[in-house]
């Protein structure tokens, strides 16, 4: 059950953060604006800030009391802190460093001559994207992916912070191995940990081995 | 009708510069780098924007600051042969060239093999770039350019990035090419050899600046193009046709100036043919030299003399309706008392005119 829950929190984290990725990433790589620095130390803050340090500010920007919360309140008819909903927003702005910075990167890879090639050839900007950036910068938008991903189902911090432990709802399998520890249930804790390796591994081995082949396939 | 440019901006560099290309006309802008002329390029393709500008082809305005108008690149037909070819690395050759067409089209593969084909590639349609020489990389660039159906076609420095024999033959491709390219083609380029050999007119620039505009020998009879230039750059073309070729392994050409004789040149009797015969490898004699090993002489009278900054002269000499150009030393014009109007011959030697200083069509095949 926990393991469910931190899959399917893993699996929201990633599809909201594919396309936030994408586009920023790509206005990250070839945007020259003002301010582009600032921006870009604002989407590591989460990278060097302690996860207890950021939960606890969301936590307090989602509460009932702030203007996020209120919001929140008014729409759906309950709180934000303490739900589901709650930690997959926590986890989508605290995974920005890793979704954007790899996607950032693989756009970064593709020669400005190539996407001028692009325009000159009649390509529309949203053509170009589909047509040469993205089969070109997918690499990092795939390695920004599976890091989201590994890095949501192992996060423990600010899970807890903003979701507590509510089984069902906000106890993922990292806070559940943490809850076996404390019960002194080291056999439980032992399962729950090795198959977080096991897909972790799996994931990572995937990627790999689909990455290397794609990658033969275009030199 | 053609491709009209304006242009004026003040950095990073400083541009001001006007000039028309017409239809089916080849323009090299000939500079060193940082001189402008890719700038210039860019500026019509539109992928940069002087702070003031006017770009008009085919009737069209594609740029006109001054109005607020301001195509995107992809809006804009110009097809663009970039100095690294910018190829997409993940596609074959057929689908770089696809990607250039408008999504319209009918039976794109085939269009795509027929432009492969003319630019010389037939069979090589499924290979991706790196499987690709570098000759071969610039010819599928060529037929992307020109699938975009151009209005305007754009070549920046496409012949600096391969060695000396394959750059002969990419010249012969576009000389071959030039009864397809219908638009104003623009050529940018730091050497003169190409300027000559392939441009109908050239443009010489120098600091965003255009010195002088026109056919070799205009370019030629101007001090300022010249010295920009450089005097080992100076050279006349001369128009031959190809007569024979003799067992000796050298090739009998018919010149307006008279006969020539040079080493074998790879093209069928009949081939119409352009030599750069460079300056500084003509010799002057007033009589009519005997017990000589040069093979070419040729009878002429001097157009005109312009004395150099230095010890030289460049002696202009009216051969047949050619115009031939010498460089010579003051002080041999000094001895032999040339003036306009006076007799000469021009002594070429047969070895001294290059094998990348003739400008022929690729041969069949």
């Amino acid at each position: 059950m926990a393991l469910t829950l931190s899959l399917e929190l893993a699996a929201w984290t990633v599809a909201i953060l594919l396309p936030v990725s994408v586009f920023a990433g790509r206005w990250l790589a070839y945007g020259r604006f003002r301010g582009k620095g600032a921006v870009e130390a604002l989407v590591m803050l989460p990278l060097v800030l302690p996860p207890t340090v950021f939960g606890f500010y969301l936590l307090l920007a989602f509460g009932r009391t702030s203007p996020v919360g209120a919001v929140w309140q008014q729409a759906f008819g309950h709180q934000l802190v303490f739900t589901f909903e709650g930690l997959v927003v926590a986890s989508v702005i605290f995974n920005l460093p890793f979704a954007i910075q790899p996607a950032q990167r693989g756009f970064e890879a593709v020669a400005a001559e190539l996407r001028e090639a692009a325009a000159t050839c009649g390509m529309s900007p949203l053509r170009s994207l589909w047509q040469v950036e993205l089969p070109l910068a997918w690499p990092g938008i795939l390695t920004a992916m599976v890091l989201t991903f590994a890095h949501t189902l192992g996060e423990f911090g600010i899970v807890l912070m903003v979701g507590g432990s509510i089984p069902g709802e906000t106890r993922t399998i990292a806070i559940a191995i943490y809850d076996r520890v404390q019960a002194f249930d080291m056999a439980g804790a032992g399962v729950m940990s090795a198959t977080l390796v096991a897909i972790s591994l799996v994931t990572i081995l995937t990627t790999f081995l689909l990455s290397r082949r794609i990658g033969r396939r275009l030199s | 009708m053609g491709l009209d440019v304006a242009v004026r901006a003040a950095g990073p560099i400083p541009l001001d510069a006007a000039f028309r290309v017409e239809e089916g006309e080849l323009m090299a802008l000939v500079g060193h780098s940082g001189s402008g002329k890719t700038t210039l390029l860019r500026t019509i393709a539109g992928l940069w924007r002087p702070t003031s500008a006017r770009v008009r082809v085919a009737g069209e305005v594609w740029l006109d600051t001054g109005r607020g108008i301001d195509l995107p690149p992809h809006r804009r037909h110009a097809g663009v042969v970039f100095q690294s070819y910018a190829l997409f690395p993940h596609m074959s050759a057929a689908a770089n060239v696809m990607a250039a067409m408008d999504r319209g089209l009918p039976d794109r593969r085939a269009e795509a093999e027929r432009l492969l084909g003319l630019v010389g590639l037939s069979g090589l349609a499924d290979r991706r770039p790196a499987e690709l020489s570098g000759g071969q990389q610039q010819r599928v660039a060529l037929a992307r350019a020109l699938a975009r159906r151009p209005r305007v076609l754009l070549l920046d420095e496409p012949f600096s990035a391969v060695d000396r024999a394959t750059r002969e033959s990419l010249h012969a491709g576009i000389l071959a090419l030039r009864a397809h390219l219908a638009m104003p083609v623009v050529l940018v380029t730091h050497d003169m050899n190409e300027a000559q050999l392939l441009a109908d007119r050239m443009a010489v620039i120098e600091k965003g600046r255009i010195l002088r505009d026109g056919s070799t020998a205009e370019v030629m009879a101007d001090p300022e193009a010249l010295r920009a230039l450089g005097v080992r750059e100076i050279a006349a073309m001369l128009s031959a046709r190809v007569v024979g070729h003799g067992d000796d392994g050298l090739t009998e050409l018919e010149t307006a100036a008279g006969p020539m004789v040079l080493p074998r040149i790879d093209a069928a009797p009949g081939t119409r043919i352009r030599l750069r015969i460079m300056a500084h490898d003509v010799i002057l004699a007033r009589g009519r030299p005997e017990g000589l090993s040069a093979q070419n002489i040729l009878p002429g009278r001097v157009a005109a003399i312009v004395p150099g900054a230095g010890p030289g002269a460049i002696v202009h000499l009216r051969v047949g309706t050619e115009e031939l150009l010498a460089r010579v030393t003051r002080r041999a014009v000094e001895q032999l008392a040339l003036a306009p109007g006076a007799p000469v011959h021009a002594v070429i030697k047969a070895m001294s005119v290059a094998r990348d200083h003739i400008a022929r069509p690729r041969p069949a095949g």
